[in-house]
């Protein structure tokens, strides 16, 4: 049944309506997402139908005739109680366990995604691809390739959301959040902000470009000569002063930054924490939250001299710094 | 003594010729209508003022659909778009969803059905009419002295440290009129348990009351947790205490889980009363008893319980962690079971009913149909991979608004004109009232089903300007909003008119079951002249005949 529903929704939505029923599915998930809204589409009608035809049969076949008429008392018939009590359950755990499964297969991006990095500020997308290259209100993206998103706000929370790939994820600020898709169709798709966010909300809005690989390459080498988000991220850290304390010999006041990222730190606390990109944002904008015990808490904050995306080019520049291999202090 | 106190003999002896004395006659002075401790009376002064919010709420609603005729927008700035949807959704919520049924047919109703001469608390039944009004004040002067942009959510750190309207004096509307909920849910508690007739055992009560008991504890559970949030949001933006936002240390995220703590078993304020409503109407418009009794109690309740335990499903997409979203998934899964239990149990009450078709029915049966479909779209939105796509776009419009103006404005208006009769002692034109259902029912259909393509498609909600190819959809709804503001005005119309010109209404003119039936319409202030003894099951209309009064 599920099929048939499928082929007359296609068919519907490709004739000649004045609106399409379904956005194009132009990403690898998007397909399936469409299976679990078809299903339950036809589910949704079968039940309304179900419903409504019954009242409606009712509705002529106990009709008052009289208008003294009293009908039979209504007897309780406990199995058909237990079987829509049973039946609705058992559809429920159905769909909990397809969309759940959907869900958590894409929770993680693939290892080999290619990243991209996104600031949301009213009202516009600021975007930054590792190479350096920035976009506003654009994300060009290649085609057939994972691509993971790391996303943070620099004011209100923003949504960033691609209909056709059917990813959404809320870009809160003061925390990292990710999404990952893999773009299956070329072309020029609507990217929105689906969180309100103030006046101009509804002009939040932009375009995602899927090029094939080397038309991506080729888009990436017209800006040949722009630092990457790493070199970026270095002349920050030199212009800040961060280098006069984190030396990479580790004769600093602060520890040496080398090879830091991936590792686990042992806190004041005691608590082991690993040092991803929340961990080096918070060490930059609230340094005293994720002191480490063998170095005096003198570092001052930074936060309101660097924006969100410097924050993010300092990020690409410690990641970058592989160093000698470092011993953590997490035993 | 108040003016309220009235001689209550005064109806016992009628002489004929001369006007029975009822709650709406025995004083007309506008004080002894400002200070009445009487149940029926405070139920009418919240029946006028929810009235009117229904319409400046509904005005709002009007303004937002003939601006989205346009792409680019037709009628007003972005900013006042913005302004409109919040207002739309702060006053219909919380000033007309949330008091609907409970502060007028449940003030009305709960002692009536009970046997019992008034709630427990008069006093305090009064004093929560003038916190609501207190509390619709402060969000009227926000309209007024520029509006405010938050959308109704508040979402932080927008609404505490970038907004530039008028936050405060509505959050202070909010958090005030939230103790007008807490005083009514607290009154009919203490009512339904202490003031039941002899012979009411909990399982003889109308499902109405067993409804309003399940409100009343999320009233008590629910509102001081939104009344907290609105004070922090309130110290955030006024005093910059970082609670919220995360540019003074604050977590916005915090303020989502607070606030929809209270504002998702807030949705069940407004539809278990409706669905109260709903037994009754099925039953007396068939002449059966309901399928089910226990069943549709004991659902109730586990709404009231479960619906604690979802608020996470509105954050599937905020960067809860996979386990959280699961769990919340599976929860609100749960909680869609005991209300497709109801709506067979009432589809079944009608089978070898002897069902008659006046206007309060033609309202019940499309509320089961609307309801239906509203509860079945929240299944996309329990579903964590389509809730993805679908979180903050018209899709969960549509559903909610299926839910609470398909669900709850239709069951409030079936219940209007259900007991009509009995609060007025009129009449209204039958026809009139079924035309207007049906207006209602189409305008419905056509304003919010649109909503839902539009949704799948990918368009975000509150934008004041879309892309082209959205418009024919919004057309279609716009259109449809015109027709539901129609359908609206006209019981406004003929039941202001029956009020006055109305033919007088018998004490049981539908033949219907229920202690209400059983006294005068309008009753006495005192409600029933002897307590009566109850000594049957709830809609037992299988025992006597149901046509004729006493």
């Amino acid at each position: 049944m599920m099929g048939i529903v499928q082929t007359g929704l296609q068919h519907l939505a490709a004739a000649t309506l004045w609106f399409p029923l379904k956005p194009e599915a132009a990403s690898s998930i998007a397909e399936n997402v469409d299976r679990l809204y078809y299903f339950l589409t036809a589910l949704t009608l079968f039940f309304t139908v179900l419903i409504f035809g019954t009242i409606f049969v009712f509705m002529i076949k106990y009709r008052r005739r009289t208008p003294d008429e009293i009908p039979p008392d209504t007897v309780t018939y406990m199995p058909l109680e237990l079987a829509w009590t049973i039946i609705p359950t058992l559809i429920c755990v159905v769909i909990f366990v397809w969309a759940s499964w959907l869900y958590v297969r894409n929770s993680v991006p693939p290892a080999a995604s290619t990243e991209m990095f996104v600031v949301g500020k009213q009202w516009m997308w600021h975007i930054q691809h590792p190479e350096g290259v920035r976009e506003i209100n654009e994300l060009h993206v290649p085609v057939n390739t994972p691509v993971k998103l790391t996303m943070t706000s620099e004011d209100v929370i923003h949504d960033f959301y691609i209909p056709v790939f059917r990813v959404k994820h809320d870009v809160t600020p003061g925390r990292y959040s990710s999404i990952w898709f893999e773009a299956t169709e070329k072309g020029t798709f609507h990217l929105f902000c689906a969180q309100y966010c103030g006046t101009d909300h509804s002009e939040m809005i932009g375009w995602v470009y899927v090029m094939a690989p080397q038309e991506y390459a080729a888009w990436l080498a017209s800006s040949a000569g722009t630092p990457s988000m790493a070199q970026d991220g270095q002349r920050l850290f030199n212009q800040l002063g961060c280098a006069s304390c984190h030396s990479s010999d580790n004769t600093g006041r602060g520890p040496s930054l080398n090879g830091i990222y991936g590792t686990e730190q042992r806190m004041i606390s005691g608590d082991l924490k690993l040092v991803d990109e929340t961990f080096i944002r918070q060490s930059i904008v609230n340094p005293h939250s994720v002191a480490l015990p063998n170095y005096p808490p003198i570092m001052p904050t930074f936060q309101g001299q660097v924006s969100e995306e410097q924050v993010l080019q300092l990020i690409a520049y410690v990641k970058s710094l592989a160093g000698e291999e470092r011993t953590s202090n997490a035993k | 003594m108040s003016t309220a106190t009235v001689d209550i003999h005064a109806h016992d002896s009628p002489i004929p010729g001369v006007e029975r004395t009822n709650y709406l006659n025995v004083d007309h002075s506008v004080k002894s209508w400002l200070l009445t401790f009487d149940h029926k009376r405070i139920a009418i002064l919240y029946l006028i003022s929810i009235t009117l919010m229904f319409f400046v709420g509904g005005l709002f609603a009007v303004l937002m659909r003939v601006h989205l005729i346009e792409p680019q927008g037709f009628l007003v700035a972005p900013e006042n778009y913005n302004k409109l949807f919040t207002m739309h959704g702060v006053i219909m919520v919380f000033f007309f969803l949330v008091p609907s049924i409970p502060a007028t047919l449940g003030n009305f109703l709960v002692p009536m059905m009970i046997g019992a001469r008034d709630l427990a608390f008069p006093k305090l039944n009064l004093m929560s009419w003038y916190i609501y009004i207190i509390g619709a004040a402060f969000t009227l002067y926000s309209v007024i002295s520029g509006g405010v942009d938050t959308g109704w959510t508040f979402y932080t750190p927008y609404s505490s440290s970038f907004a530039h309207t008028q936050v405060v004096p509505t959050a202070i509307g909010v958090f005030i009129t939230g103790f007008s909920s807490i005083l009514t849910g607290l009154n009919f508690i203490v009512t339904i348990h202490k003031m039941r007739a002899p012979g009411l055992t909990w399982f003889r009560l109308p499902l109405f009351i067993w409804a309003m008991y399940a409100t009343s504890v999320i009233f008590i559970l629910g509102t001081p947790v939104i009344a907290v949030t609105m004070f922090l949001l309130g110290c955030e933006r006024l005093l910059h205490i970082g609670i919220f936002d995360p540019a003074i240390g604050g977590d916005p995220i915090l303020f989502q889980h607070l606030f929809w703590f209270y504002s998702h078993p807030a949705v069940y304020i407004m539809i278990l009363p409706g669905m109260g409503v709903m037994s009754e109407l099925v039953t007396a418009f068939s002449r059966k008893r309901i399928f089910g009794y226990t069943f549709v109690a004991f659902s109730s309740l586990a709404i009231a319980v479960i619906s604690f335990l979802v608020w996470g499903h509105h954050m599937f997409v905020t960067g809860q962690s996979v386990y959280a979203g699961l769990i919340f998934s599976v929860l609100s899964f749960l909680v869609a079971i005991p209300s497709a239990i109801k709506v067979f149990n009432w589809t079944a009450t009608l089978y070898k009913g002897s069902i008659s078709y006046e206007a309060p029915m033609l309202y019940a049966l499309g509320f089961i149909g609307l309801f239906t479909m509203g509860g079945l779209t929240g299944l996309f939105l329990a579903s964590l991979a389509t809730d993805v796509h679908l979180n903050g776009t018209y899709f969960i419009v549509a559903h909610f608004h299926y839910i609470m103006v398909g669900g709850a404005v239709m069951a409030y208006l079936g219940g209007i004109h259900f007991w009509w009769p009995k609060i007025t002692g009129r009449l209204y034109p039958d026809a009139w009232a079924r035309f207007a259902a049906l207006v209602i029912f189409v305008g419905f259909n056509l304003t919010f089903f649109p909503q839902f393509v539009l949704g799948y498609l990918g368009m975000p909600r509150r934008y004041a300007v879309y892309p082209g190819e959205f418009q024919t959809l919004n057309v279609m709804s716009s259109a449809g909003a015109s027709i539901l503001g129609v359908g609206y005005l006209i019981p406004l119309i003929y039941l202001i008119w029956s009020f006055k010109y109305g033919p007088p209404a018998s004490s049981n003119p539908w033949g219907a079951k229920g202690l209400e039936w059983t006294t005068a319409s309008p009753p006495p202030t005192e409600n029933f002249t002897t307590i009566p003894v109850v000594t049957e099951q709830a809609y037992d209309y299988a025992q006597t005949t149901g046509k004729g009064g006493h």
